[in-house]
């Protein structure tokens, strides 16, 4: 006979910090509220731009606890929370006003919605009178962001701010995570409501799915154990789920060869033994024909992208497919799996890894390793003839040891990044991989260097993409934040013009950008400016910037031409790569 | 395999919750027929009927995605289950002196009530399932139809619970407590 648990009915007394029961709640503004439950979250630092709509908040704000960045642009708040985010795991923070600065911020919400990250947009509203009337700054941004965030909020009382903000970091950082949006009326920020924050949230339809089915990983480990040439797609899901050090011990008892999405990269250091690289559309050569050739793909963690898989009908054409994912409607969505798993990545893992069996797979990674392209990477070794572009990614990687953050802009300097820095941390390789947003360099590593202030922080952009977002130079600045900005220069806006270069007749139409003298601009902006014009200037250069306490501006002047290679033609299977001449095609090849 | 599909969804009862169904059906390039929004038996939710013509993995879709709604409690497909479907239909027919009888007489056959009369016309009300109401209207139309109005699908399974294999199921919704 079994004994009755005790239960103990909880009782709902609310303790202050002091130890003292309040039997009265403190009367607040919704202004001072949403500062409150900032910090209840544990949020430190908020990203934003004031505005009218949120004047009362700005108001409250000196009053709290909270570090305010002041961006120079509200698209560069909300990605600074989207680098905050991924850097250090917790959720980013971003407020706006109402109306520009909310539709301002609409870019680097949707940014975090492709790539599943974390963070939580406080918007103002026009006060609730004016609502509908086309009042002056009025947008409907939980119309407009709906397609973009998790979810969004009206908030119609100051009674409800509190329970709004728990519900929504609950959401930004539980199951998938993504960006969630409350928008806050002028005069509901000015109400008076006592102020109580809420110890539970949760709804009944939100469910986030997070230990998975044992049956399906029973059915995924025997497909695992039986498979003569499998392969691991590791996806963003492994870092989110904070599992690398799971997913180590599952790859090393396996033995499977890891091939990475352009977010995956780090999930496995790029370091060890089994990690061969990135795979798709800029994959590398032995990658791209691994999955032609595998019979076993164990995707975690990603959504199969079309970057990724290239043509789909000619996506790993031998392979069964084994997906974990934690949002049940990836599976089957793009590639449709013969054993899906959902679930959270490091969970499955866990659960995984006593059902495998230890496998070794020697020759099927002789044979991937056979694939590899040997004159490039003879090429690499070679130092003084590097091509500029692997010289300025490997020297940077060189220099920091793999143990830097590097973030990217968006284009032909992100994929060079992404072939050859070399993640060894998956966390600390920020770049935006579903949406794409050109500008996303500088304001992603202000928002990682906010949150990992001890780590050294690098961001690589193109000419054109920097463009975009060098005003944020200046809150670099206020900040006196130690980053160094590696622009690779070639005078173009160099994705398209090689897409146009490949693809349209070398019709380079509106790809060639002018740009400032970059060393001018980084001592108007008061930083340190540096040139680069000739491959042994790199690494000195390099080094100079990481002796330099703030931000410092390297321009690298590369070729004007050079392209990203390998590469699969748009519509291409991955098995259709395009390579330059840094290839030689085997015997096997030919 | 190209199917129409009825989809039940019971979503919780706040401001917008429409929007953000039809926004994410929009967006997703998903094909509705039709679609219907009421009250349910639960206070605080509302019963939606879908009807999606698709593809059965593309229905899929449409149930995960939906789910992935704050508001949307439950997802069934009523397809494969006995159910009953019903449209309502509103219909203004000429009816002069010569021709009023044979009206009457073709709307008892389709169990159509009488809402209104003029000396020149009819309003009349059927109910039926799509079908049924399709060919009222092909009745109806020799005579001239001066308005109409038809109203989207609702559907009930015939069981007394909507079965577990016409759920759209949640994989795994092993509950999970916020922290």
């Amino acid at each position: 006979m079994v004994a009755e648990p005790t239960i103990i009915e909880r009782t709902d007394e609310a303790t202050s910090p002091n130890g003292r029961v309040d039997a009265e709640p403190e009367i607040l503004t919704g202004a001072e509220i949403t500062c409150r439950c900032l910090e209840a979250e544990g949020v430190t630092t908020v990203f934003g731009y004031p505005g009218g709509a949120v004047i009362p908040l700005y108001d409250a704000l000196p009053r709290s606890n909270l570090h305010h960045v002041l961006s120079r642009f509200e698209q560069w708040s909300a990605l600074e929370a989207d680098g905050y985010a991924r850097a250090t795991g917790k959720v980013g923070v971003c407020i706006a006003t109402s109306g520009p600065g909310a539709t301002n911020l609409v870019t680097g919400l949707a940014n975090a919605h492709l790539d599943s990250v974390p963070v939580v947009a406080i918007t103002g509203q026009v006060a609730q009178p004016f609502i509908g009337k086309d009042a002056f700054q009025e947008v409907d941004i939980t119309g407009i962001s709906l397609p973009v965030t998790k979810h969004n909020y009206l908030v119609q009382r100051p009674e409800d701010i509190a329970h709004t903000i728990k519900e929504a970091f609950y959401l930004a950082r539980s199951g998938r995570p993504g960006p969630v949006l409350v928008d806050i009326p002028k005069n509901v920020f000015l109400a008076k409501a006592p102020f109580d924050y809420p110890k539970k949230t949760g709804r009944r339809s939100y469910q986030p799915s997070l230990i998975p089915n044992m049956r399906q990983v029973r059915l995924a480990a025997q497909m695992i154990d039986e498979a003569k040439k499998p392969l691991i797609m590791a996806g963003h899901g492994i870092i989110l789920a904070e599992g690398q050090e799971v997913f180590r011990r599952f790859v090393e008892r396996t033995g499977i060869p890891v091939i990475f999405t352009l977010l995956g990269l780090g999930a496995l250091p790029e370091s060890h033994p089994l990690a061969e690289g990135l795979m798709g559309m800029h994959g590398h050569r032995h990658v791209n024909a691994a999955l032609e050739e595998c019979d076993l793909l164990v995707n975690i963690g990603a959504r199969f992208d079309d970057r990724a898989t290239g043509r789909l009908s000619g996506f790993a054409p031998n392979a069964k497919v084994i997906h974990v994912d934690i949002d049940p409607a990836e599976i089957g969505k793009n590639v449709p799996a013969d054993v899906p798993v959902v679930g959270d990545a490091r969970e499955a893992l866990k659960l995984l890894i006593p059902e495998v069996a230890h496998r070794d797979h020697a020759d099927w990674r002789a044979w991937i390793d056979g694939q590899r392209n040997r004159m490039l990477e003879a090429a690499l070794e070679n130092r003084p003839t590097w091509p500029e572009p692997y010289a300025i990614i490997k020297s940077i990687r060189e220099a920091a040891g793999g143990e830097a953050i590097i973030t990217t802009d968006v284009g032909q300097h992100q994929m060079w990044a992404a072939q050859h820095i070399g993640v060894e941390h998956g966390e600390r390789w920020i770049t935006s991989g579903g949406l794409g947003t050109m500008g996303y360099g500088l304001p992603s590593a202000v928002g990682a260097k906010i949150g990992r202030p001890e780590l050294e922080v690098w961001t690589v952009v193109g000419d054109g993409g920097f463009q975009m977002s060098l005003n944020e130079l200046a809150t670099a600045v206020q900040e006196r934040l130690d980053i160094n900005i590696a622009i690779i220069n070639n005078g173009y806006l160099g994705m398209v013009r090689q897409w146009q270069d490949l693809f349209q007749d070398k019709n380079y139409s509106e790809v060639q950008i002018s740009g400032p003298s970059f060393v001018k601009l980084a001592g108007a902006y008061g930083c340190t400016g540096i040139r680069i014009e000739r491959n042994e200037e790199i690494m000195p250069a390099i080094q100079r910037a990481r002796s330099i306490d703030g931000p410092v501006v390297l321009e690298f002047i590369i070729e004007p031409e050079a392209n990203v290679y390998p590469m699969v033609p748009p519509g291409g299977s991955n098995s259709e790569m395009v390579h330059g001449n840094l290839w030689q095609p085997t015997e096997e090849d030919v | 395999m190209q199917n129409s599909h009825t989809l039940v969804v019971l979503v919780e009862d706040q401001p917008g919750v429409l929007n953000r169904i039809v926004s994410l059906l929009r967006r997703r390039s998903f094909n509705i027929d039709s679609i219907t929004v009421g009250h349910s038996e639960q206070p605080g939710l509302s019963r939606i009927t879908l009807v999606v013509n698709g593809e059965d993995a593309e229905v899929e879709q449409v149930g995960k995605q939906l789910y992935k709604l704050l508001e949307v409690v439950k997802v069934t497909d009523l397809s494969g289950e006995g159910a009953v479907y019903r449209e309502m239909v509103l219909v203004k027919v000429a009816a002069k002196a010569q021709t009023r009888a044979e009206v009457l007489t073709i709307a008892g056959i389709y169990d159509a009530k009488v809402l209104d009369a003029t000396p020149s016309t009819l309003m009349l009300e059927a109910t039926g399932d799509a079908e049924t109401i399709t060919s009222f209207l092909n009745m109806m139309k020799p005579f001239g139809v001066r308005e109409m109005v038809r109203t989207g699908r609702i559907a009930m399974a015939r069981s007394g619970q909507s079965k577990s294999n016409g759920r759209i199921d949640r994989i795994n919704s092993d509950s999970y407590a916020a922290d």
